[in-house]
């Protein structure tokens, strides 16, 4: 991570008192560091100033006396002389909180911000005491759906322009926009274009007064009535700060909390929304067991007794978990250390052969932070879409391209929700990838600018596997590739939300706790010396898990948290693979495709009813709170796998998280040092990125170049994902399971004319794993020779991801 | 009273086809371009215009050669002409743009030499369509005869010129805010600094200037800065484009000398109130600037006169009041113009300019209360601090603080007849809500 350089120091005069403070820094910013609140509307720190509201004015001293400025404008500089609280700034300061209240609708009872109101807080600190407007207010239709999310409420709305400068300057979803001039000014939609964006809830958050709100809190809860506690998100491997707010042991609001490290107090409207799914009624409550063909609600005695049984029943090597990137690190803990040392077993993985390889994520040299944006002259992008995977990175990665000015450059099979923003989009047909990593390396033809540009550092490179269909070699080359580039920091990207985290556990068949290689052998010994001994030969990674249980080789399954049977990329198998298998046991806290056809369903805690902590694409840990109890019968997955290990004859020591994570500490090196205690939030208390204060990384990735080959066949897949799709989480959050969109099978407008198809037209897809039927749609943007199908979608799952597909029209009868 | 032609001289001489090409040529037309261009380096052409004294025409009254001082080096580098002439009771420059379009696009073509600027863009009101069309034909016959587009005249200078037509907002004739609509933008002031000279049209250096300050360009660059300068007072060099409206017998646009005094501008030139009726007020320079009294008949017309008496010359609108007139209703006037062209973005102005024009209504409808007045004042000083002048403002643009010159200039001079309206007001005496 870079050095912040040493600031230069001014001093201003703020209030009769000589104040150091940042050179150019912003007044607002300086006076309020320096302890003195300075009243605001418009002023957001995360966006740039306009000076609209006129609440921050305060008196300058200038060549030709003073002068009302307003200090969200007002840059520090040498012998800058400030009043904000002499008489003519409180004058001004009455007369804006009178201003805005003339036509401000006193609806406090009924609105959801009546409470937490900075209008309401201005008014009753910096406000006249009454209004002497005797005319009638302005009225508007009382909200307006803005989007299936947003409301607005025009009459409420002071016009500070927060909610639009987000959409311009951060989101770049310039969707809402002032309209009319004047008194009838208002925020507004275009025509018939609703706000829908992926970031719509953050307008919500930071709207200073009632006029946005979200549907999935509207007249929820009073602000005095909720509890919250800061916690992070667990939708993705970002990280981001989240305050969950709760009220009766519901969760009702996620709001984001700033940190300059991950999420800048920004959310996706799916980390904010999917609170829903925490309190969905098909959240598992009871354990369950199969009797005759039937999962039936049973008890925990029951149920743990038939799994410890069953288990035992079977050689250790004939077991195999799958799972835990979703869990917390001292669960996924818990889970590698059962399987390892409780089963005896080393076939295990947090993965669905579905991203990067665990080494790679887990141990990568050269590893990127998040803030390595801030400072990169040059960002390449060769990944997923990222406002679709990773949403709050694609906020990062977008400003560092807009307003930091670093050149980007981004490589993806299709146009991204970045290539506005970049200096260099290149496509490419899936499959051809290392031709085009080969170009790039070589400058070849168009490649020309962006490899010089590539030469100006630091460059920060984004690498993942840019869809389900593709080689992830190719990923690992393109890192080879950029650890040669200046100052290169690189980031290897996985979705799920812990995923760092379980592989950093261990929940790998290559890796043991603490980013070490399960070939090391003084690690293995030294894991020995704590676990006891550790099971023999090599471990099988999820596919061949699945195929192994296919063929008898295993005989049991346990999932934590995971479905292979709707999210492996051979979905045939992973389903044959399940119904082969002797004993499934799920620990979940939905059902799916798998666990429904599990023959034990252990209810598990999920966010926000377990403490712990989570690793982030950084490799930074946090801390997850708890503010609720797990519905019905629910417990913590650390709790049912000690359970079962005490019925199975072996002890497990979780007796609480955080005693599993001293013991974390003390036996996964890159842990070393890390105490909860270290991970309390507060400000600037951003969690720590690994190998921790006393933390070594044994295992030291080094990513190859592979020659991938490239593939032949008239159609190669781009199995892309989407922000909404039919996971369970959404599923379960009803706001957002209106926004899915099913998949389709998008072609370049050539390919449509040799197929002799037109958009809505139905084509026959079938690959190596499955065949599916989509509609047709063009997408410009795509190589020839490429269909794209969003992935995880119900009617695109069956496909599976096979490079190579097979496209037939299906003709229509008579046709 | 004789005053001499600068600015109106060709329109003057040619009442019928002033605004082609072939009579601006015939009446010596861009000689000044040709001096300018073969026999001036853009330093003299600057040292010439900041010689003459000429201050900016569109309001503000800034010296243009200091202000073209402050023109950036980074390039491009942009000249921008103010031609939004919307405030009430002006209409100089639209004879400017009508009758003599070629004298500016000279000064334009001159100025833009002296800048350094490879692009200049001409905004006129939309309401503006007869000048706009004249404008651009001059500036297509400009193209023809070789007096723009690339290498002008052999000098190696090259000049675009677009013309680009407002949409009705007044507020685009504030400078930042034409920069935003002339980018496409909404027409909302900017935050200053940065100064346009510094950062202005596409966030580039750039100068804007009003229509009469450029047309007066072509005239110095023959005669000389000092010429120009020995017109006139010191402070307030050069001739200027007056409208009087209102209660005058001889109504429209004089081109004058200051320094006249008011008596003998409104009096002389003016042919004095109709019908032998007293005068009762008289706004100097536009709807922003406030009111003077018969007692200031004798000060003189110049721009640092003016100021010392608490208004200005601003856009040089003279709108002339007699004693029929209702005080209240005139200003009521002024300020619902302001309300309606506030842009809304600051809250002082698109509340508090609303907010005036809706009691000075009702006080104008028979619905005035007492405490009105003091009501009235107050929210201006909310406005404006102080209600001093110049004004200080709580608003980012001088839009807001103009609307309260009104209101102030009425309760200054004629505040017993505000009270003596309040006071007739049975409606309210007799109780009657007004919420």
């Amino acid at each position: 991570m870079a050095d912040t350089p040493q600031p230069e120091l001014v001093t201003i005069t703020l209030n009769g008192v000589d104040t150091e403070v940042r050179k150019g820094q912003l007044l607002i910013d300086a006076a309020e560091q320096a302890g003195t609140y300075i009243p605001r509307f418009c002023y957001q720190n995360r966006l740039k100033p306009v000076g609209l509201c006129r609440m921050c004015l305060v008196e300058v001293e200038g060549p030709r006396g003073t002068a009302l400025v307003p200090s969200c404008t007002q840059p520090c500089t040498e012998g800058l002389v400030v009043d904000s609280e002499n008489a003519v700034v409180h004058k001004a300061q009455e007369g804006v909180l009178e201003f805005l209240l003339l036509n401000h609708p006193l609806d406090c009872p009924v609105c959801d911000k009546g409470g937490e109101c900075p209008l309401q807080d201005h008014t009753v600190a910096y406000g006249p005491g009454e209004s002497r407007f005797v005319e009638e207010k302005r009225h508007y239709e009382k909200p307006i759906e803005i989007s299936d999310l947003v409301l607005l409420d025009r009459e409420r709305c002071i016009l500070c322009a927060r909610c639009t400068r987000f959409c311009d300057e951060i989101s770049g979803d310039s969707l809402i926009e002032f309209v009319d001039r004047g008194n009838g000014t208002q925020i507004l939609t275009f025509f018939d274009e609703p706000f829908a964006s992926y970031f719509s809830g953050n307008t919500v958050q930071i709207c200073p007064v009632g006029a946005l709100t979200a549907k999935p809190y509207r007249f929820r809860a009073r602000p005095w009535d909720l509890e919250a506690i800061e916690s992070i998100s667990m939708v993705d491997s970002v990280g981001s700060k989240v305050s969950v707010q709760t009220s009766q042991n519901q969760v009702l609001r996620i709001n984001g909390v700033d940190s300059d490290t991950t999420n800048h107090g920004w959310l996706s409207d799916k980390d904010r929304f999917t609170l829903q799914a925490i309190h969905s009624e098909d959240r598992l409550r009871v354990p369950l067991v199969r009797k005759d063909g039937e999962l039936v609600e049973a008890s925990w005695g029951e149920a743990l007794e038939l799994v410890a049984e069953r288990l035992g029943s079977v050689r250790g090597d004939e077991v195999a978990g799958l799972g835990a990137a979703r869990s917390t690190n001292e669960e996924a803990y818990t889970f590698a250390k059962f399987l390892r040392s409780v089963v005896v077993t080393p076939h295990m993985d947090a993965q669905l052969d579905d991203a990067l390889s665990d080494e790679f994520l887990a141990a990568t040299l050269n590893r990127a932070e998040i803030n390595d944006l801030e400072t990169a002259g040059t960002i390449l992008v060769w990944a997923g879409d990222l406002k679709e995977e990773l949403p709050v990175l694609y906020l990062r990665v977008r400003r560092a391209a807009t307003i930091l000015g670093a050149t980007l450059i981004v490589i993806h099979p299709r146009r991204t929700g970045l290539s506005d923003v970049a200096d260099h989009v290149f496509t490419y047909r899936p499959g051809e990838g290392a031709d085009t990593l080969r170009r790039l390396k070589a400058g070849d033809g168009p490649f020309a600018e962006a490899r010089q540009a590539l030469d100006s550092g630091p460059v920060m490179t984004i690498v993942g596997r840019t869809g389900g269909a593709e080689d992830p070699r190719l990923a690992e080359s393109v890192a080879a590739f950029a650890r040669t580039l200046p100052d290169a920091a690189i980031m290897p990207l996985a979705r799920r939300a812990n995923v760092y985290g379980a592989l950093d556990m261990g929940v790998s068949a290559d890796l043991l706790p603490g980013r070490v290689s399960v070939r090391d052998t003084e690690g293995r010994t030294a894991l020995e010396d704590a676990w006891g001994p550790l099971p023999e030969g090599r471990g099988k990674h999820a596919t061949e898990i699945l195929q192994g249980l296919k063929s008898g080789d295993l005989k049991a399954l346990i999932t934590l948290g995971a479905d292979p049977v709707g999210n492996h990329p051979q979905p045939a198998l992973a389903g044959e693979a399940v119904e082969s298998a002797e004993f499934v046991v799920s620990l979940d806290t939905l059902l799916n495709a798998t666990s429904a056809r599990a023959d034990v369903v252990l209810p598990v805690a999920g966010f926000g009813e377990s403490e712990g902590t989570a690793t982030n694409l950084e490799g930074r840990v946090q801390k997850l709170n708890r503010i609720i109890p797990p519905p019905g019968q629910a417990r913590t997955t650390w709790s049912v796998l000690d359970d079962l290990a005490r019925r199975m004859g072996a002890t497990l020591g979780a007796h609480d998280a955080e005693t599993i994570m001293k013991e974390i500490a003390s036996i996964a090196p890159a842990y070393a040092g890390i105490d909860w205690a270290l991970l309390d939030w507060g400000e600037g208390r951003d969690g720590v990125v690994l190998p921790g204060p006393d933390g070594t990384q044994p295992l030291q990735h080094m990513p190859v170049e592979t020659s991938v080959t490239a593939t032949t066949g008239r159609f190669t897949l781009h199995l892309g994902r989407v922000l909404y799709d039919n996971a369970d989480v959404v599923r379960n959050s009803p706001s957002l399971d209106v926004l899915v969109q099913p998949a389709s099978a998008a072609f370049h407008p050539r390919d449509l004319a040799v197929l002799a198809v037109q958009p809505g037209d139905s084509v026959r897809l079938a690959g190596d794993y499955g065949t599916v039927e989509l509609a047709v749609r063009a997408d410009e943007s795509l190589a020839e020779g490429t269909v794209y199908v969003q992935a995880n979608m119900d009617n695109s799952r069956a496909l599976g991801a096979s490079l190579i597909v097979q496209v037939d029209a299906v003709r229509g009868e008579g046709s | 009273m004789s005053q001499p032609h600068i600015l109106t001289r060709h329109m003057v001489a040619n009442r019928t086809d002033s605004n082609t090409l072939a009579s601006y040529e015939q009446s010596g037309g861009y000689s000044a371009l040709r001096k300018g261009l073969n026999s001036m380096t853009p330093e003299q052409i600057r040292a010439e215009v900041k010689a003459s004294n000429i201050r900016g025409r569109g309001g503000a009254g800034f010296p243009t050669g200091v202000k073209w001082g402050f023109l950036a080096p980074a390039e491009p580098r942009y000249l921008v002409v103010n031609g939004d002439e919307s405030e009430p009771g002006t209409f100089k420059d639209r004879q400017l743009l009508e009758r003599d379009p070629h004298q500016l696009v000279e000064g334009i073509i001159i100025s833009a030499f002296a800048l350094n600027c490879a692009k200049a863009f001409i905004y006129i009101r939309g309401e503006y369509p007869k000048p706009a069309r004249r404008v651009q034909r001059a500036i297509d016959e400009a193209r023809a005869a070789g007096y723009l587009g690339d290498n002008i005249l052999g000098s190696g200078f090259s000049l675009d010129i677009t013309l680009h037509l407002g949409a009705g907002a007044y507020i685009c004739g504030e400078e930042t805010a034409l920069l935003n609509s002339l980018e496409g933008r909404r027409g909302e002031p900017r935050l200053k600094p940065p100064f346009p000279a510094v950062e202005g049209l596409y966030a580039k250096p750039t100068i804007v200037n009003n229509v009469e300050t450029l047309s007066n360009v072509p005239w110095i660059v023959n005669n000389g800065g000092a010429a120009y300068a020995a017109i006139g007072p010191e402070r307030s060099a050069g001739t200027r484009m007056f409208s009087l409206s209102g209660h005058v017998n001889n109504p429209g646009n004089y081109e004058i000398v200051m320094g006249l005094t008011w008596r003998e501008f409104i009096y002389d030139l003016g042919g004095g109130v109709p019908d032998g009726r007293e005068l009762k007020c008289w706004i100097p320079g536009g709807a922003s600037a406030p009111w003077f009294t018969p007692d200031l008949l004798d000060t003189l017309v110049t721009i640092d006169d003016v100021g010392q008496n608490g208004s200005m010359l601003g856009s040089g609108a003279v709108v002339v009041m007699d004693e029929t007139t209702n005080v209240v209703h005139a200003a009521h006037r002024l300020v619902r113009f302001f309300a309606h062209e506030s842009c809304g973005q600051c809250t002082p102005c698109r509340e508090g300019t609303t907010w005036l024009e809706r009691v000075l209504w009702r006080i104008g409808h028979g619905m005035g209360r007492p405490e009105d007045i003091d009501l009235l004042l107050d929210v201006c000083d909310n406005i404006s601090p102080g209600l001093r002048w110049p004004p200080a403002m709580t608003t980012i643009c001088p839009l807001g603080p103009s609307a309260t010159a009104p209101v102030n200039s009425i309760m200054t001079h004629f505040r017993p007849e505000v009270e003596a309206m309040i006071a007739a007001n049975e409606l309210v005496q007799g109780g009657v809500s007004i919420g």
